[in-house]
């Protein structure tokens, strides 16, 4: 087991060079003059003319063949330095580690609600096969997943912020966010109802609670559809083993059955969905927090992409990488607990 | 006829093929429905009437209303249908396309020539899907095809996954070794006997991806990378509603058409084919019988 993981670890280079060469690749086809962007201290030493701007593509080697530009580049990242980001007007680094709270808190507290749903749905649609739950379970994962995203959020604004005011967009309330900044208010992790408790300030953590509410609906609304799908496939195959039906057959109680001895090992599947979909999510929710204007990498990667921020692209891209072979890894080594046939293996 | 009897039998999946059967009649007969004017270029340059900024509500001139900048929205819901089929269809057949052939290559070939295949495989997967498709639109420039080759590129990996693992199962099935025993040629087995029944479940996949992948394209045109000022596309339509989701003060729902409609139009088009993609996969798959 432990050398399969690390196996999966040795995976992570290679994709990561492979996913850094990609994305350089595109970034080379851009001009010179296009590129220099990212290394000017300002706009105005661009519109120094053609002279200085030409001076600044020597003084910064963008004419160099393609190997000794993305050399310098991954001596760079091995150094910590993941460049400048033109969007964020800091460094790429920086700005990620800045916004990681964010998308973190806003996905954790849908992703729970999220997997509760779906084990509750997926096995109560498997149980009812064919009869009304499962009917209306089908009906509403089916609605939810061709349901886009955008109109959904969209919807969401209309409702609780528009006509009811309860859900307003942003991260914190113009009065929620002065506080926070005040130097009284210590900023421990980053994510705001977090810090709120650990500073005691109920008020905060209540705005920033109101600010949550829509995208977590959202998102888990969008999200649970697939994983209760695979909960429910899971759950009838489980349904039709053996074992079931011995438990059955010596008289075991029906909700015994179905709960202590399929849903748990109904479970399985789900595990390695659920870790796909968490580091998809984790991957920033980029429409979601667009629409809500919540400022987490998403929005962030969302912004960067459309103005062609490359090092920013890059950077993004690397740290995506490296959440979906994490999470993937950490599936791989939640399975033998829940199951203990693949450890024997 | 097996469909036709299993339509029958489940009355939501009949819903699904006949909204989509719809979509089809209204993409075959938009110059019909949303006939275009002589000066327009391009029938997917949504005609406008004026420049006012703010939307208009449903007239008899504008049966959905009117968009910021005064986009007729009946028009580019219809015409939109014509995008959505276009780039749907567009990126799935093309995906299908190279994930079969790489997949294929990878199974027949085996060995070094395989892993590295399904390594590039892995690397694609580890994209950011939307974000590397926004780059990519964004560099190649605004239109339909931008948009469709950005999405192929990121999108082509599951059918090489899927292909590769069915012709792993199948060519060690009783038939394919009676095949190669009265002398078929390694061509003609995966070509013919090899293929054609690794298909199905690649059938499906395909189905399902074609909703999603205009739910895709019509994400980029919201996040503004997607088609130009006007093109009829429900993503651009939907991205015009969003400045006037907030209404004004006493009348929240003021600007609803600016969403109802395109919004209506990308969820059931989206319904439609995961209806029918779930119909396939129930038909095609035995476990699912019931």
């Amino acid at each position: 087991m432990l050398n399969y993981a690390l196996r999966r670890l040795m995976m992570l280079p290679i994709v990561l060079f492979a996913l850094s060469l990609m994305i350089f690749a595109l970034q080379m086809s851009l001009s010179p003059t296009q590129r220099l962007a990212a290394y000017a201290p300002s706009p105005d030493y661009l519109k120094g003319g053609q002279e200085s701007i030409r001076r600044m593509i020597e003084q910064y080697g963008l004419n160099d063949p393609f190997y000794i530009q993305y050399g310098r580049w991954i001596g760079g990242i091995l150094t910590g330095n993941l460049g400048w980001s033109e969007t964020a007007r800091q460094p790429v680094s920086t700005a990620l580690m800045s916004l990681f709270p964010a998308t973190l808190e806003l996905v954790v507290l849908a992703f729970v609600p999220c997997l509760l749903l779906a084990v509750f749905l997926g096995s109560r649609a498997g149980i009812y096969l064919n009869r009304w739950p499962d009917h209306v379970i089908r009906i509403f994962t089916i609605l939810g997943w061709s349901f886009p995203v955008y109109v959904f959020g969209l919807l969401m604004l209309l409702i609780f912020y528009s006509a009811l005011d309860w859900f307003p967009p942003g991260r914190l309330s113009q009065w929620a966010q002065t506080v926070v900044s005040t130097s009284d208010f210590v900023r421990y992790t980053g994510a705001n109802t977090i810090d709120a408790l650990l500073n005691g300030n109920l008020a905060v953590f209540g705005d920033a609670l109101r600010h949550l509410a829509a995208p977590v609906i959202t998102l888990t609304y969008v999200n649970v559809a697939s994983m209760t799908r695979v909960m429910r496939t899971s759950m009838l195959e489980t349904l039709r083993q053996d074992y079931v039906r011995t438990a059955r057959a010596k008289g075991l109680p029906r909700r015994v059955v179905e709960l202590r001895h399929a849903r748990r090992n109904a479970l399985l599947p789900l595990a390695t969905i659920a870790g796909m979909e968490l580091a998809v999510m984790m991957g920033g929710v980029v429409i979601t927090e667009t629409i809500f204007d919540y400022a987490g990498l998403g929005q962030f990667a969302a912004k960067t992409a459309a103005n062609l921020d490359f090092p920013a692209v890059l950077g993004f891209g690397l740290y995506f990488a490296v959440v979906l072979v994490v999470m993937n890894l950490i599936v791989d080594l939640i399975y033998p607990l829940l199951d203990p046939r693949v450890k024997t293996q | 006829m097996k469909f036709l009897r299993y339509l029958a039998r489940n009355p939501v999946s009949l819903f699904g093929v006949v909204i989509l059967t719809a979509f089809v009649l209204i993409a075959v007969f938009a110059p019909v429905l949303a006939p275009p004017q002589s000066f327009q270029l391009s029938p997917y340059d949504t005609p406008r009437a004026g420049f006012l900024a703010t939307p208009q509500p449903p007239s008899p001139e504008a049966v959905f209303g009117t968009t910021q900048g005064q986009y007729d929205i009946f028009y580019g819901v219809v015409w939109g249908t014509r995008t959505a089929f276009k780039i749907g269809l567009g990126v799935v057949a093309i995906s299908v396309l190279i994930g079969t052939v790489v997949g294929a290559v990878a199974a027949y070939y085996g060995g070094v020539i395989e892993e590295v295949l399904m390594r590039i495989v892995d690397v694609f997967m580890a994209v950011p899907f939307l974000i590397a498709a926004m780059v990519l639109t964004a560099l190649l420039g605004k239109g339909i095809v931008p948009i469709t080759i950005a999405l192929t590129t990121f999108g082509w990996m599951s059918y090489a996954r899927i292909v590769r693992s069915e012709i792993l199962r199948i060519r060690e099935m009783d038939y394919i070794h009676a095949a190669r025993s009265y002398g078929a040629s390694d061509l003609r087995l995966i070509v013919l006997h090899i293929l054609p029944n690794a298909m199905f479940p690649v059938l499906v996949l395909a189905t399902m991806a074609t909703g999603s992948m205009v739910l895709s394209a019509s994400a980029l045109s919201f996040l503004g990378v997607g088609t130009e000022e006007g093109y009829a596309d429900w993503g651009q339509f939907i991205a015009y509603s969003r400045n006037w989701i907030v209404g004004q003060p006493g009348n929240p729902f003021q600007f609803w058409y600016t969403l109802a409609f395109p919004g209506a139009a990308v969820f059931l088009f989206v319904l439609s084919w995961n209806l029918v993609g779930d119909a396939l996969r129930d038909m095609l798959d035995p476990r699912h019988a019931h």
